[in-house]
């Protein structure tokens, strides 16, 4: 046992963490915990680029920007934050090029920019080139540039530390509680300020584009501690990935003029969305694909459409989408110069997450009251920018804009906030997860229940859900929580013990599984990725609004709180 | 199709030194290295030790030796193998657990050479600095460089001289040294001269062959050397 005391802990090293902790560390004590070193973080696999309207390469501004977010979200967006996060995304890529981030470049010198899906002139009149990129590997650039900046500010960081539980005392955050992986020491981080910026949780599904590393451990962590998740039943499915594996190929492939065909060789998207066709938002697009295989159409009667690069010239394929041809030269074998590329959709970003303002202060119920010195940025966070549906290029927006604000937040609170005493015996909770799991003397494995969680999850509550379909999934996962109470660890060892972290893990995605499925089904409507086959419809009258989940028992009470429309009436969505 | 592993094992609470254990999985050919390790961690033995996240080779955990040859096990399919699948700890780092070695040298060697741009006038602003497609592609090849080790650790001058600066760090300063916004070339000097700086590189090209990005090391550490020699690092008079 080791207590450490800072200003301001900050769990995770992606790109939200990452730039709050350079925010933050300028004037406060920070330290940043992560489970794997900074740099393994998947902000680096984000590759197409960050959208903000520079109108580098033709006009565009960031109230067109923030228009596309909203109708991209299918109005679930709230709009006061979308306004901050569009204005304030030119800035930031400014602050990254500043930075040293090696964005790609137009021949004036500036900022090289390309269309995204979603991503419009003049509220849906075009596509309009706004993503600001480096190749295919935007991501990988970012993380880069803002660990750099970490090493030139000296920010301390605890590389490979899980945090499986969060302190708090007297209505406040005062701190977390880790399992060092290199000794399975437990350690205490005692502070007046903690963020968490852990990302998604796409491993609860079977096919996804997401590392084995993104179990949902922060926006599980806090639920557990009785706080609530916003919006759970929203998960995109990003139409290319490679098939079977989820390996995302970038939207950038079709920005770039790629374009989607059937078995019977069609570019069928032409019949979903008449204007922008491959470029429509990713749930329309995985939709399609969903309907085009049920329709038969799949190639050679298998589950899976084709993405053709093939009219492009070679050197756009290899200068601008370097990446993604290796991949699928390397898990397919195949030269996407010559060859169409088989795709089907992945599971790749949770729109949900914890429920946070625009300043990334976690907010705990229906009237969006903080807890003091708690906050969240990131993909575990939900401001609400995304609503029912991400657009392309814009998860990289929210990281740096909500992540850098939510380090200014934090660096201000802890200047003038009471350090809270630790409660009593803070490690004890943690203790009691680890011993019970050392203790066991069931039969149950850990990567058997994963398994069968990521594949029934996949069937039934993924593009497409319906009623019957989500209450078996319910019953199934409370199946599987049972057995994982039955779980038996093989290794007993104290260093690096990955089946420990593993089962953390899995405890963590199955009461996020739980939370999405029960918000799916009690959303009788169709908004953004959520589409019901039994409610094909969006439903404003009932359903304009967010979820709260909170825990209850062994179960999930929901919840509703209205949603921010400012600028933007809802309408039809139409591409 | 069933897959044979042969893996190099140790662990620090039991183990004087490590010894090798065989596994058999069944597999699908165009499975990953990585895939097979799990199945074996998931199904056969909980106690394997290793990192991993992204599993598509843009992370940089899994860099390992793969019969004989630093790999990460998520870029190379079972297929393209022969039998059994030898699998150890990448070379020359301490061993913690089985296929787990302390990266923490490997960093510090990275910090020393100041893997940021060096910023001296002020940030222009509302806007972007300004920089030319050609000299943006002088850096293009270093900017991939994913910090796996693969390099390093195939390198027989760091395998001799454990202080060697290493290619992957020399990587990284060619990353910021080429680019036309970095104020700070002569701050990478000291430690790229250096007795452990670039000139203990042979050219084996040993690196060239382990990155799985496919950078061409051996070219940038030679564009360093290059610099250095002609004096373009020193600084400015």
């Amino acid at each position: 046992m080791a207590t450490h005391q800072f200003d301001g802990i900050i769990v995770g090293a992606g790109g939200a963490g990452l730039m709050a902790a350079l925010q933050a560390s300028k004037t406060a004590k920070i330290a940043v915990l992560s489970k794997l070193y900074p740099t393994r973080s998947h902000t680096g696999a984000a590759q197409g680029g960050i959208g903000a309207a520079l109108g580098n390469s033709e006009e565009d501004n960031w109230e067109w920007h923030m228009f596309d977010t909203v109708k991209g979200g299918d109005y679930l967006v709230d709009q006061d934050a979308a306004e901050i996060m569009c204005q304030e995304a030119v800035e930031a890529v400014y602050e990254l090029e500043h930075m040293g981030l090696p964005f790609n470049r137009n021949a004036d010198g500036t900022i090289a920019q390309r269309p995204f899906g979603g991503h419009t002139r003049d509220h849906g009149k075009a596509p309009v080139r706004r993503s600001c990129y480096a190749a295919d590997r935007t991501g990988h650039m970012i993380l880069q540039t803002l660990y750099q900046q970490c090493i030139k500010q000296g920010v301390t960081f605890f590389n490979e530390y899980h945090v499986i539980d969060l302190l708090t005392n007297n209505g406040a955050a005062c701190g977390v509680v880790a399992v060092e992986i290199a000794t399975g020491e437990i350690h205490t981080f005692h502070s007046k300020g903690v963020m968490f910026a852990t990302g998604g949780s796409g491993r609860m599904f079977k096919i996804t584009s997401n590392a084995l590393t993104l179990t949902g451990d922060g926006m599980a962590v806090l639920y557990r501690k009785g706080l609530p998740l916003e919006d759970m039943e929203f998960f995109q499915f990003h139409p290319t990935g490679i098939y079977k594996m989820g390996i995302l190929i970038t939207e950038a492939a079709r920005g770039e003029g790629g374009i989607l065909r059937n078995g019977s060789g069609e570019r069928f998207m032409e019949r979903y969305a008449p204007t922008l066709k491959d470029l429509a938002p990713r749930d329309m697009v995985s939709r399609a694909i969903h309907q085009e295989l049920r329709a038969g159409k799949g190639v050679n009667g298998k589950d899976y459409v084709h993405l053709d690069l093939t009219h492009l010239p070679a050197k756009t394929i290899h200068e601008k989408l370097p990446d993604i041809t290796d991949f699928v030269e390397t898990y397919m074998g195949l030269d996407p110069t010559k060859d169409l590329i088989p795709i089907q959709p992945t599971a790749h970003y949770a729109m949900g997450g914890i429920p946070t303002n625009s300043n990334a202060e976690v907010v705990i119920d229906e009237k969006n009251t903080p807890m003091p010195g708690l906050y969240a940025a990131g993909e575990c966070a939900c401001v609400s920018v995304h609503g029912a549906n991400r657009l392309g290029t814009n998860s990289l927006v929210d990281i740096v804009v909500f992540g850098r604000r939510g380090g200014k937040a934090m660096a201000q609170f802890v200047q003038k906030a009471a350090l809270q005493p630790l409660p009593a015996d803070p490690e004890a909770p943690a203790r009691a997860r680890i011993d019970k799991l050392f203790n066991s003397t069931g039969t149950e494995v850990v990567a058997r229940i994963r398994e069968e969680l990521q594949a029934e999850m996949m069937d039934k509550a993924s593009v497409y859900r319906i009623e019957a379909d989500l209450k078996k999934m319910l019953e199934i996962i409370e199946h599987l929580k049972k057995k994982y109470e039955s779980v038996r660890l093989i290794d007993h060892g104290k260093k690096f013990n990955m089946e420990l972290l593993e089962a953390f893990e899995l405890e963590h995605l199955l009461q996020l599984a739980q939370v999405t499925v029960t918000a799916a089904l009690a959303r009788k409507e169709s908004r953004g990725a959520h589409s019901r086959d039994d409610y094909p419809k969006r439903d404003d009258a009932n359903f304009l609004k967010h979820s709260l989940a909170y825990p209850e028992g062994s179960g999930v009470r929901l919840s509703y709180k209205p949603v921010s429309i400012t600028r933007f009436q809802p309408q039809e969505r139409k591409y | 199709m069933d897959v044979k592993f042969k893996i190099l094992r140790f662990d620090p609470d039991k183990d004087k030194k490590p010894h090798w254990e065989s596994y058999q999985v069944e597999m699908e050919p165009t499975d990953r290295v990585l895939d097979g390790l799990e199945l074996i961690k998931g199904r056969v033995d909980g106690t394997l030790g290793l990192r991993r996240s992204c599993a598509h080779g843009v992370c940089g955990s899994d860099a390992m030796l793969i019969n004989g040859k630093n790999l990460l096990a998520c870029k190379v399919l079972v297929k393209s193998l022969p039998q059994p699948i030898t699998i150890e700890p990448m070379r020359g780092f301490n061993v913690l657990r089985d296929l787990i070695v302390d990266m923490e040298p490997f960093f510090a060697k990275y910090r020393a050479v100041k893997p940021y741009l060096i910023e001296k006038d002020e940030r222009p602003e509302h806007k972007e600095r300004l920089q030319s497609p050609a000299d943006r592609e002088k850096f293009e090849d270093t900017t991939k460089c994913i910090l796996c080790g693969a390099c390093t650790t195939s390198c027989p001058s760091f395998w001799a001289n454990p202080d060697y600066v290493g290619p992957a760090a020399i990587v990284q300063a060619h990353r910021f040294i080429f680019d036309s916004r970095d104020q700070g070339k002569e701050e990478r000097v000291e430690v790229l001269d250096g007795r452990d700086g670039v000139w203990r590189c042979r050219t084996v090209f040993n690196c060239v062959e382990a990155c799985p990005k496919g950078i061409n090391v051996t070219k940038a550490i030679g564009e360093v050397k290059q610099a250095l020699s002609k004096g373009e690092l020193d600084p400015p008079k």
